[in-house]
């Protein structure tokens, strides 16, 4: 099991800028820290080899060890109030959605202090799932009180509780939305409070867990809830059914105001953290952990699909045990790129004994000072898409789609046991619902040199970033300078990140773009900027950065595509922004449009290769295949799948966009029948849809030009770079891919 | 005993476990690979694509993996122990 892990506050940085590193130790006393270039990741003996070069900087050295660890699960946390911690009568009220309420004690609204188990509590018992009140008296009395009638998971409910600090009585409400009448879940409860005096503390008011500590500055709570939390109330005094009725909506009377201590609207400021008190006391909170924002509330009804349009249908904020944004470790060694460090793909690579991890990040060139005409650019924003993914050890499917037993390493060995390092947006929460937000403010333990993911090809078996290191070592061995980006720089600087070059490479696996860097790919290609696209399944899902925090990412699985889950049906606008989320496709930009080619099939088993078409032979793309023989087949060979067709493949269609005049080169052949046809070209489904009979499988390469001189070539396959290192680089795929470089360098129109 | 059409897809198995295969095979495929995860078979790369140990997901998040003795130095040769551990799991039959 790895004893070391770490991650950085940024994903790229410049000569003078300095990156923080986080490192959790468990091995050893001291650690020690190199920054090295990463070259090539892969392992594979039959391939180039590892290859990594340590780079002098003031960071190297060694530290001392200590553990981090991340606390998961989000909730609301409500900032300190006199009028909180006052609290003695009281009523608290929701509406609720739980999806696992049969899994534990989870809390729905709570002032807790767990030090001396002081405070009260609106939760689902551990006893049976239904709601309950917890009282403790902070002298070892806790008492729990419960209606006995077990939540049906994925139904609204009403549930209140009131006290009464002078009579001690309890009132606890669970009041169905569904109409399941034999199911019985209604229930109004009175109990007397048998612990004596609630003690006011100051702890925190939480909502969707329940407070137990600080630790470091972080907010510790227990009892995640697993589900919505909708329009939840506080009032200083027992409120009437009557009263409770009204306080489910805002505004109410005067009469009724006056006891309202908090009634917090979740569907205000859904793109940030914040959560609005609606009360004249302006208790304001903030979400913790990024719980999912912009959900059907209560009282959605389904007319409305745009949270945007009809904010109050979605006033609904569902937590998950497992949310994790920022896994808020402390900082234990800082490196300020040096200045002349190459532009490239770096890491810090940190070691004690046998524990080995690597921190990724990219050092750009001087800002506004390109250092080479080819930019790489590295996709951050996939990566994280696809961050600390589990489909190893959580999806059936695996093998199905791998053809082959599922293999694991040490990251994916660390990353099952340790689920509070959260999942990727292929993964679900353990309540079965899809992740829809990732982070890169926590260890993502596959965006490292040396992993290998179940789902890239024999022999490499590689993947995304992994992957990605063909493609740099390639760059390397053929003496090519390079300046490198991330998503993430793109995002925020648009154009004006890439303009200054010749040609942009792409990574093997560019699939996850914001409309702002989809638009600047695209000022690119008209200003006469030319890509190299070395890769499949590219441009397909619509992201976006959240607006307030760094490194996190938003992916909603609409209504089309190859999803893991499904967005639920009224779910498909960004919380982090409005935005429709789902495929660029869907967003009528389907990747054709830019890169002439778009996702048509997968498969990971095998790779196979490609045929010349009569495209080939004109002379306009003639340059393509310098040195290459009229019959040849192209790829047969390489390290992903034995193939350079493989994993997942592109093809044009006009109707979806491949420009009129694109040259469709080269066509791939030959896939297994675990290659199928992808989903959103099935209107109907039917019979063979598989490699040896479809002819939407396949992976097309084109070329086309773009205005002022600018062009795109793409390869339409993620297997493309495993074959670039064969026969030590002297193979028709390098060659190919050199011919293409060269001609983009040169600023000749075509 | 496995039908002639049964044994006839073991063998092309035993020759191409990973690859191109005939419908009649991968429906075989299909059913032993789609297992559900708990006490499934997979495998843990011990040495960068030399050395796999065999091992088992439980289907419970968080749960280690169980990890068998048996290792294997090429992924054709776990795929077809696998398949007989498949077979006799399902088939009730012991493929030599
Ligand atoms: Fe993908």
């Amino acid at each position: 099991m790895m004893k070391i892990t770490g991650y950085a506050d940024k994903i790229s940085a410049a000569p003078g800028e300095t990156i923080k590193f986080m490192v959790n130790s468990e091995a050893g006393k001291r650690y020690r820290a190199d920054i090295v270039r990463v070259i090539c990741g892969d392992e594979n003996p039959d391939g180039p080899g590892y290859q990594e070069k340590v780079v002098k900087t003031a960071a190297n050295g060694t530290y001392k060890s200590r553990k981090q660890v991340i606390h998961a699960g989000s909730f609301v946390e409500i900032g300190a109030s006199d009028m909180l911690d006052g609290l003695e009568s009281f009523t608290m009220q929701a509406f609720i959605w739980p999806t696992t309420p049969e899994i534990g004690t989870q809390a729905i609204i709570s002032k807790w202090r767990d030090a001396d188990k002081a405070g009260a509590a609106l939760i689902i018992t551990k006893e049976n799932g239904s709601v309950a009140l917890c009282l403790g008296n902070g002298k070892g009395k806790v008492q729990t009180v419960h209606t006995g009638k077990p939540l049906i998971a994925h139904e609204w409910y009403f549930v209140a509780a009131t006290y009464d600090a002078k009579s001690k009585a309890i009132t606890l409400v669970q009041e169905p939305l569904h109409g399941f009448e034999t199911k019985s879940d209604r229930a109004v409860v009175r109990r007397k409070s048998t612990v004596g005096k609630v003690p006011n503390h100051t702890m925190p008011l939480t909502m969707g867990a329940y407070y137990k500590k600080t630790d470091k500055g972080r907010t510790v709570c227990g009892g995640h809830y697993n589900g919505k939390i909708d329009s939840p109330r506080i009032a200083n005094r027992v409120l009437s059914a009557t009263e409770m009725e009204a306080l489910k909506t805002w505004p109410v009377n005067t009469e009724l105001t006056n006891s309202v201590i908090g009634a917090w609207d979740f569907s205000a400021d859904i793109k940030g953290l914040k959560v609005s008190d609606l009360s004249a006391n302006l208790l304001h909170g903030e979400i913790v952990n990024l719980p999912a924002r912009a959900m059907t509330g209560w009282n959605w009804t389904g007319e409305e699909m745009n949270w945007t349009n009809a904010p109050g249908q979605y006033g609904a904020i569902h937590f998950h045990d497992d949310d994790i944004y920022d896994a808020g470790w402390e900082v234990d060694f800082e490196l300020t790129i040096p200045k002349g460090l190459k532009s490239g793909v770096y890491a810090a690579r940190l070691r004690a004994g046998e524990h080995e991890d690597h921190i990724p990040f990219a050092v750009r060139a001087p800002r506004g000072k390109p250092t080479a005409k080819v930019l790489y650019l590295m996709p951050s924003a996939s990566y994280q898409a696809y961050a600390n993914e589990h489909m190893n050890t959580d999806a059936p499917v695996g093998q199905l789609l791998a053809g082959r037993l599922v293999q694991l390493d040490k990251f994916n060995l660390y990353l099952n046991e340790h689920r509070e390092y959260g999942g990727s947006c292929y993964d679900s929460h353990s309540d079965g619902s899809g992740i829809c937000y990732s982070s890169r403010m926590r260890p993502i333990l596959n965006m490292r040199p040396k992993h290998r993911m179940w789902i890239g090809a024999t022999e490499s078996t590689l993947w995304q970033f992994n992957a990605d290191t063909h493609i740099t070592d390639w760059l390397e061995a053929m003496n090519i300078d390079y300046d490198v980006i991330s998503d993430e720089d793109l995002h925020y600087e648009g154009l004006a990140a890439i303009e200054d070059y010749s040609v942009v490479v792409s990574s093997t696996h560019p699939e996850y773009h914001s409309v702002e860097m989809w638009d600047a790919m695209d000022a690119y290609q008209r200003r006469g900027g030319r890509l190299m696209y070395l890769g499949a399944n590219g441009w397909y899902w619509r992201i976006q950065y959240h607006s307030e925090v760094p490194g996190v990412i938003e992916v909603r699985r609409n209504e089309d595509g190859i999803r893991t889950w499904e967005a639920r049906t009224g779910e498909y606008y960004f919380s982090f922004s409005g935005e429709y989320g789902g495929l660029w496709r869907r967003n009528g930009r389907a990747p054709q449009k830019l890169l002439g080619v778009g996702f048509t099939a997968q498969g990971f088993d095998i790779s196979s290769y490609y045929k010349r078409n009569p495209d080939s032979h004109k002379a306009k793309v003639k340059f393509i295949f310098d040195g290459i023989g009229r019959d040849e087949k192209i790829g047969d060979f390489g390290l992903i799948g034995n193939g350079a067709a493989g994993l997942e493949l592109d093809r044009a269609d006009r109707a979806l966009g491949t420009p009129p005049d694109a040259y469709v080169v080269a066509s791939s052949v030959e896939h297994t029948d675990i290659y199928l046809v992808v989903c959103e070209e099935m209107l109907v489904s039917t019979p063979g849809v598989g490699g040896h009979e479809n002819e939407l499988v396949r992976a097309d390469i084109t070329f086309h030009e773009t205005q002022n001189g600018g062009a795109v070539w793409s390869t339409g396959s993620i297997a493309w770079a495993g074959s670039l290192a064969h026969n030590n680089y002297k193979n028709n795929v390098s060659r190919m891919t050199k011919n293409v470089l060269k001609r983009f360098i040169n600023p000749k129109p075509f | 005993m496995p039908s002639e059409a049964e044994s006839r897809a073991i063998e092309e198995f035993r020759k191409t476990p990973i690859g191109h295969h005939s419908g009649e095979l991968q429906v075989i495929l299909n059913e032993l690979r789609g297992l559900p995860m708990d006490d499934k078979h997979c495998l843990v790369c011990t040495k960068a694509n030399r050395e796999w140990q065999l091992a088992k997901t439980t289907g419970v998040r968080g749960k280690p993996l169980k990890m068998l003795s048996k290792k294997f130095t090429s992924l054709e040769e776990a795929e077809w122990y696998v398949f007989k551990l498949r077979w006799k799991q399902l088939r009730g039959e012991t493929l030599r």
